[in-house]
């Protein structure tokens, strides 16, 4: 037992993959396919509401290539942080998805589901012991952020995955896990030499992140050994080359020395990235140091409110030449009119943000650059406890918009110019991230329910 | 006076996480990444001025492996949240791209 071959078919589930990728990817003989589904990328949407940031009919089709390709070679098939946020309800979404996909392929396989929702008085029982700890630039946590939460999920380490294959599954998903998780599983189980495997998890969590050029998102495949891993693109129009393999360590990770998993860090300073070819990339060197303390990072987040957004253009130069004051001015005024109409103490209860586009729009307040164009693009933004009262209270911000004056002229102007009607336009639920926090639990297995179901 | 995007195959901002984020500069050869390097021109300093942050809250890392320089900083707004203007924290290095570089 020398060599374990993994196949990653895409860096997130319902981004999609070539099918004659995978087809060629299965040709090298794997010994299991696997995917990851989520992120906390999109926002805090995804795991605030329980939607999922790709559709249902985009999953399905990666899921079903996946499936049938596992199936018949027998091998198997892994997918973790289902629905993008791991919640309960969207690892169910995934379930059901994968049942029909058995029910219409006539597919008989044990299905293992890893459940990461975490159980409020769990945490809280936790957090009262001291074992829940802040991590870089955490907010502030007690008892009430986890009650108010509308979902929070706890990021599984290989362990669950471990088990549910020890437990026969032919094929996994799990709730919300470590990207890396997904691919390090199977091959430390295997026995394989964590230092290998947990780099070349790190450079398949993302599919084809890893080539030259992505032009679009496709299959990954390594073949790791004890001393090295291999990584080699199965699409032919695709190629890897050491700079653009040692690159993505950098992707989305503060460091691209350490990687922090739940049992252990992966140290890449010793990693060497050495061409085998024009397409082709061994990796050596890299260390995994075993944690003291193994620990389970905690995602949460929180209803932040409904919005209401008023969206409009201001071209006047006189108008451009005083923004902030102008700005200022209409804010002033918008809320002395939400004041008149709601009483008083509506002030606790709503906020109003404003957006200049074509000024710092992009960076807030990071931006350096002062200068405006010929004209700018204002969004307002009224955040508040309901729909209805924040969009009563945009419809009083949009009509002291379009008439605020400035001093220079004299009657009645229409100072910003609206693309809608009516200006109002409702946003929905907005959520907010609340947890940066590691659990230290007593086991791996601890947080980790599974449940095994055998389709057939 | 060079730019810093001439020298550079990539420059962009991610997230790390949704309290973090971080910046990437990917130089197109060893010799225009040491250049960089050795003159100092990626500080923490600099980049605190630039983006009006506290220079201890930054983090610059010279990643030989891959001819880049990593800053990570901590997000004024977590991602999302009301008030972030930049969900993926994907357009935050406009002011690394024009940065003049020593000749």
């Amino acid at each position: 037992m020398g060599e374990i071959r993994i196949l990653s078919a895409t860096g997130i589930l319902g981004s999609g993959f070539r099918e004659d990728s995978l087809r060629r990817a299965m040709a090298l003989g794997p010994d299991f396919i696997g995917a990851d589904a989520g992120s906390t990328d999109p926002g805090p949407y995804y795991l605030g509401s329980g939607e999922s940031q790709f559709s249902d009919s985009a999953c399905k089709r990666d899921l079903r290539l996946m499936l049938l390709a596992g199936r018949t070679a027998g091998i198997p098939v892994i997918v973790g942080s289902a629905g993008t946020g791991g919640t309960d309800v969207q690892l169910a979404r995934l379930a059901g998805i994968a049942r029909e996909i058995a029910r219409e392929e006539k597919l008989s396989f044990r299905l293992a589901l890893i459940h990461s929702e975490q159980d409020r008085d769990y945490l809280k029982r936790r957090l009262r012991e001291g074992r829940i700890k802040p991590l870089a630039n955490a907010p502030a946590l007690d008892e009430r952020v986890i009650e108010r939460s509308s979902h929070i999920v706890g990021m599984c380490g290989i362990e669950p995955y471990i088990e549910a294959l020890r437990n026969g599954a032919q094929v996994i998903l799990a709730g919300r896990s470590s990207d890396t998780s997904i691919f390090a599983a199977l091959p430390v189980m295997r026995g394989f030499n964590p230092a290998t495997v947990w780099h070349a998890a790190k450079i398949l969590e993302c599919g084809a992140a890893c080539v030259v050029l992505r032009k679009y998102p496709d299959c990954m495949f390594a073949t790791v050994t004890d001393e090295f891993f291999v990584v080699e693109p199965p699409n032919p129009e695709y190629r890897c080359d050491p700079a653009s393999v040692a690159s993505h360590n950098l992707y989305e990770n503060a460091t691209p020395y350490e990687l922090v998993e739940p049992s252990g860090v992966l140290d890449t300073r010793g990693a060497r990235y050495e061409a085998v070819s024009e397409r082709a990339v061994r990796v050596s060197g890299s260390s995994f140091r075993p944690a003291a303390r193994y620990t389970v990072k905690l995602e949460g987040a929180e209803l932040a409110g409904y919005q209401s957004l008023v969206i409009g253009a201001v071209r006047d130069p006189l108008i451009l030449r005083q923004l902030d004051s102008w700005i200022a001015g209409l804010v002033g005024a918008a809320r002395e009119r939400i004041a008149a109409v709601f009483g008083a103490g509506i002030e606790t209860r709503y906020r109003l943000d404003v957006r200049v586009f074509g000024r710092n729009a992009a960076m807030g307040p990071l931006e350096p650059e002062t200068s405006i164009g010929h004209e700018v693009g204002v969004l307002l933004q009224v955040t508040a406890e309901s729909q209805e009262l924040a969009r009563a209270l945009a419809k009083s911000v949009s009509h002291i918009a379009v008439h605020y004056p400035v001093p220079e002229w004299t009657g009645l102007i229409t100072s910003i110019a609206f693309p809608y009607s009516p200006a109002e336009l409702d946003r929905g639920a907005c959520y907010r991230f609340n947890l940066n926090h590691v659990v230290e639990p007593d086991s791996p297995l601890e947080m980790f329910r599974i449940e095994y179901e055998d389709l057939r | 006076m060079t730019r810093l995007w001439q020298l550079a195959k990539l420059i962009r901002s991610k997230n790390a996480g949704p309290f973090e984020l971080t910046f990437d500069v990917i130089f197109k050869d060893r010799a225009s990444y040491e250049r960089v390097r050795d003159a100092g021109v990626i500080s923490e300093e600099w980049f605190a001025r630039t983006y009006r942050i506290a220079p201890e809250t930054v983090s610059v890392i010279a990643y030989d492996a891959a001819n880049a320089i990593k800053i990570t900083i901590p997000r004024p707004v977590a991602s999302g949240d009301v008030g972030d203007g930049d969900v993926f924290g994907g357009q935050q290095y406009g002011p690394l791209v024009e940065l003049e570089v020593p000749d």
